[in-house]
């Protein structure tokens, strides 16, 4: 197993952009992301940020620069020159993505268990008991109750789908996790739970992410560095504690301005 | 004492008799012939040749003698002797553009050159049963003039040299056009296998799935830019002579609808398109294979794919009736030997459930 | 009209289809359990009703070949007896109903109880070649996830069952990995057959005419059904000799004898059952009491 070289960055972003005919997707984002660092991506709804998650995700293909990414034999890799096994395998394994939606990122109608069992068995688990004993220990990691692991998500409530989601997209010990507005759509008090659950789980596991989202205190809690984007360019970075109580740019300002007091 | 049931094979010789015998009916009454059906019950051996993709009405008549009226028996006649017959290549495409127009109508305009030429057509009787069908009929003379030399272009060639209907979408070059009956269809299919798919397409499949664009499921917001019926001719390049030789003349129905206007960054809006062609006067079918065809290309025009007539694998992969009817009727075969293994399977999950509820009763009673 | 010609080809398909199911063939047998797309041909048959299995047959079968047809297991089931006068009358081939004496044997939904030997074909005739079907409906994504060798589906389902059922909730068509490459429908025998598939001396081939698909498994190929290590897979036969000739280890059907809830077990394979009552072996139900014959080894 390679070692752990927190020297190396694990993914390098190089003047990635996107565009479809005349509109603007994202232009000129470039940064680097090292293991068990946290990079939060800011701004309001149609802001190119989501567009900027794909991408590095390589779900969508850039129109201008690349994507580097460390693979676990310590190769950095172009994504846009992995084939689609590669980048499938990728997806399974080293990487996880939370859907803002549970529901996109979960097989709905098949229960907990198999739901955080599914990428195990996908790399070879053969074990029926202990995919379960696995499964019902990573439900009690993300404080689902573990008589809940015969049940079917769509028999869950909004907060423990996220979690599940989460405990499907951890189990295989990803480096890399994607998150789009994971806190999304939730209540606050249940928003309050599950990044307190992110954020330990988080620190615990090492894990690096990049997490997409509007709301500045899911970026002030969970995220070492923050991005602030508009209108598809970053428009300021840098430590989160310091771009938050001390935004340069007068867009910034507006934004941390207009956070309601908790 | 159990004797394993035997005889078979004089069932089915038994069976095959009586059915032929049913068929023919009462023997007071005259038999039909081929040529009564043909002439007199024409729309449905156009149907016959169109689903069974072979264009012969007195091999379509005979089938649909032999499958008792049954439309989609005789389809299956019909393809099954196509699949016999030697195949000597592809012909020119059909130029329908210099049809022998019998019916040529457009919702579009009001009037358009050539005029709107209604054609032999049931759209504005009154459906009142006719009785006096039942005694024999003896129709009168219909009018005739003359449309021989009167040009009758085609309303979506006058959009487009105006631009304002997409042009007809081109296969490259060099690329052979697809065959289903030779190639294994594979998905994502390209506008030819889809068109001729959807050509020996069960009509009532279409007709719903047109229905349901029609009704906001997938909706193009089409308008029938010209329907036409009427003779064309069949040419085939002969090596040997060099030229394409004239084979002889078919029957066909087609349609072009004229639907959603579509632009892009680089592109101005225009109309698209939406096709249907089909032996016979079909109408039904070529309108609703053009509501579906022009539905289908959801993908290459980068519509949301939302309704089930926009899913091109739902759609190809159910609209041949002659499979769907054989997998259906499938299910009469003999299936006890899963049947069997399903039994076992029910009786030990019934048994257990019994015992895991059988012990419960105890322990309440011991609390 | 000129009627269509009285004379078919040998055993009616055309030679250039054949030829070119016979190109599918081989593919097939060249990467076990993978399924190869054919252009079906229209059958005087329906679609459903065993064209694929006709086809694969009609294109191996040559003039000197013996065939057997069984349905259910049994040579006289309707079906069966339909397409063994189908090839009667198009190929005029020695047809016969004794399993050792065939060379080809086309087959729905049993396998013969008696070890096929290697001069052997066994045509399957198949509905749905794939497994994953009822799991993803989608044709474009199934084949990626053979390609990509994404199998974790298969085991969902594996897994629901038993957190279900507490057993593998599938007692026909039971999905097997062969060559350990590819999961392959073996088609709806039931999973008592599974283990024939195993390292079988004969050419094991499935045909579905329907949706277009040849796949093969070779002689001595490895075939292994899904399970999980502490659910292993296990063969399900009612548990009973067969009333008529006392076998305890055939596949058995279920006979309704009458409303009271009578019934009686026999033997699927019709065959191996006459067989066995032909060498004198007796269940409780057969015409001479079980006492009265000798019994052979």
């Amino acid at each position: 197993m390679a070692e752990i070289d927190n020297d190396q960055p694990l993914l390098i972003a190089e003047q990635l952009g996107k565009s479809y005919g005349h509109q603007l997707g994202c232009r000129d984002v470039s940064f680097k992301l090292y293991e068990g660092e946290v990079l939060a991506i800011v701004g309001e709804s149609g802001s190119g940020k989501t567009t900027l998650l794909q991408l590095l995700s390589a779900q969508l293909k850039p129109s201008a620069g690349r994507v580097l990414y460390r693979m676990r034999d310590a190769i950095t890799r172009d994504l846009g020159s992995l084939g689609e096994a590669e980048r499938r395998f990728l997806f399974r394994t080293d990487w996880g993505y939370v859907h803002q939606d549970p529901a996109l990122g979960l097989r709905m109608a098949v229960s907990a268990g198999a739901n955080v069992g599914e990428r195990l068995m996908a790399v070879g688990w053969n074990h029926y008991g202990r995919i379960r004993d696995a499964a019902s220990s990573w439900l009690d990691r993300v404080e689902i109750d573990a008589a809940r692991i015969d049940d079917a998500p769509r028999t869950y409530s909004g907060g423990m789908r996220q979690r599940l989601q989460i405990a499907r997209n951890l189990v295989t010990e990803p480096r890399l996790v994607f998150m789009d507005e994971p806190t999304g759509g939730l209540d606050v008090s249940v928003q309050a739970r599950l990044l307190d659950l992110m954020r330990s789980l988080v620190n615990e596991l090492g894990l690096a992410a990049i997490i997409v989202t509007h709301d500045l205190a899911v970026a002030r809690l969970l995220s070492h560095r923050v991005m602030v984007m508009k209108g598809g360019r970053v428009i300021e970075t840098g430590l989160t504690d310091q771009v938050l109580d001390d935004p340069r740019e007068p867009y910034t300002q507006l934004l941390v301005s207009s956070i309601l007091p908790a | 004492m159990y004797v394993a049931v035997k005889g078979g094979e004089r069932a089915i010789e038994n069976a095959h008799r009586l059915l032929a015998h049913e068929r023919r009916g009462d023997l007071s009454v005259p038999e039909l012939s081929l040529d009564q059906i043909s002439e007199q019950l024409s729309l449905g051996v156009d149907r016959v040749m169109a689903e069974g993709s072979l264009y012969d009405r007195e091999l379509a008549a005979l089938a649909i003698k032999q499958a008792r009226g049954d439309m989609i028996e005789a389809i299956f006649l019909a393809r099954a002797f196509r699949a016999t017959l030697p195949r000597f290549g592809m012909t020119e495409a059909v130029d329908t553009g210099v049809m022998q127009v019998q019916r040529r109508i457009s919702s579009t305009f009001k009037d358009i050159p050539g005029g709107q030429v209604l054609g032999p057509t049931f759209d504005y009787t009154h459906r009142l049963l006719d009785p006096s069908l039942a005694s024999g009929s003896a129709p009168q003379e219909p009018a005739t003039a003359s449309t021989a030399e009167t040009p009758m272009p085609r309303v979506t060639d006058i959009l487009k040299s105006d631009g304002l209907i997409e042009p007809s979408p081109q296969q490259e070059k060099d690329k052979s056009v697809g065959d289903l009956t030779r190639e294994p269809l594979n998905f994502p299919a390209d506008r030819d296998l889809r068109l001729q798919n959807l050509a020996r397409g069960d009509e009532g499949f279409l007709l719903a799935l047109g229905y349901s664009t029609q009704r906001g499921y997938g909706r193009t917001h089409p308008f029938a830019g010209e329907i036409r019926f009427g003779e064309v001719e069949v040419e085939f390049f002969a090596e040997d002579a060099g030229f394409a030789v004239p084979l002889g003349a078919i029957a066909v129905t087609e349609c072009q609808m004229v639907n959603q206007f579509k632009g892009s960054a680089t592109e101005p809006p225009c109309f698209t398109r939406g096709y249907g062609l089909s032996f016979g006067q079909s109408e039904r079918k070529t309108m609703a294979m053009a509501l579906v065809d022009r539905t289908l290309r959801a993908r290459e025009l980068g519509e949301d794919l939302v309704a089930p007539a926009q899913d091109e694998e739902f759609v190809m992969s159910h609209s041949d009736n002659v499979q769907s009817t054989g997998f259906v009727e499938h299910l009469k075969l003999p299936h006890y030997v899963d049947f069997q293994s399903e039994l076992g399977l029910l009786r030990k999950l019934r048994a257990e459930f019994e015992q895991a509820n059988a012990s419960d009763p105890l322990r309440e009673a011991a609390e | 009209m000129n009627a269509p010609a009285a004379a078919y080809n040998f055993a009616y398909l055309d030679e250039q289809t054949k030829r070119m199911i016979r190109r599918a063939i081989l593919k097939a047998i060249a990467i076990p359990g993978y399924q190869v797309p054919f252009a079906s041909r229209e059958m005087p048959m329906p679609y459903g009703w065993g064209t694929g299995g006709v086809q694969v047959t009609a294109s191996i079968l040559g003039p000197d070949d013996v065939l057997k047809v069984i349905d259910q297991g049994s040579d006289d089931t309707t079906n069966a007896i339909s397409i063994r006068k189908f090839f009667e009358k198009t190929a005029g081939v020695k047809t016969t109903t004794f399993t050792k004496d065939a060379t080809v044997i086309q087959t729905r939904h049993r396998i013969p109880e008696e070890p096929l030997h290697d001069r052997q074909v066994l045509v399957y005739q198949v509905p749905i070649p794939e497994p994953l079907r009822f799991l993803e409906p989608r044709e474009t994504e199934t084949r990626r996830m053979h390609a990509l060798s994404e199998y974790g589906l298969m085991h969902v389902k594996l897994y629901e069952d038993i957190a279900r059922f507490g057993h593998i909730a599938t007692s026909y068509a039971y999905p097997v990995k062969v060559n350990a490459r590819y999961v392959m429908d073996p088609s709806p025998t039931p999973k008592f057959d599974n283990p024939k598939m195993d390292n079988c001396e004969a050419l094991q081939l499935f045909g579905a005419g329907r949706e277009k698909r040849i796949y093969a498994v070779p002689p001595h190929t490895k075939v292994v059904s899904l399970d999980f290590e502490d659910h292993p897979f296990s063969r399900y036969r009612h548990d009973a000799p067969c009333a008529l000739c006392g076998a305890d280890d055939s596949y058995l059907d279920e006979i309704v004898t009458d409303d009271r809830g009578g019934r009686m077990f026999v033997c699927s394979d019709t065959d191996y059952c006459e067989k066995r009552r032909a060498d004198g072996h007796r269940g409780t139900e057969s015409a001479v009491g079980p006492d009265l014959e000798a019994k052979h080894g």
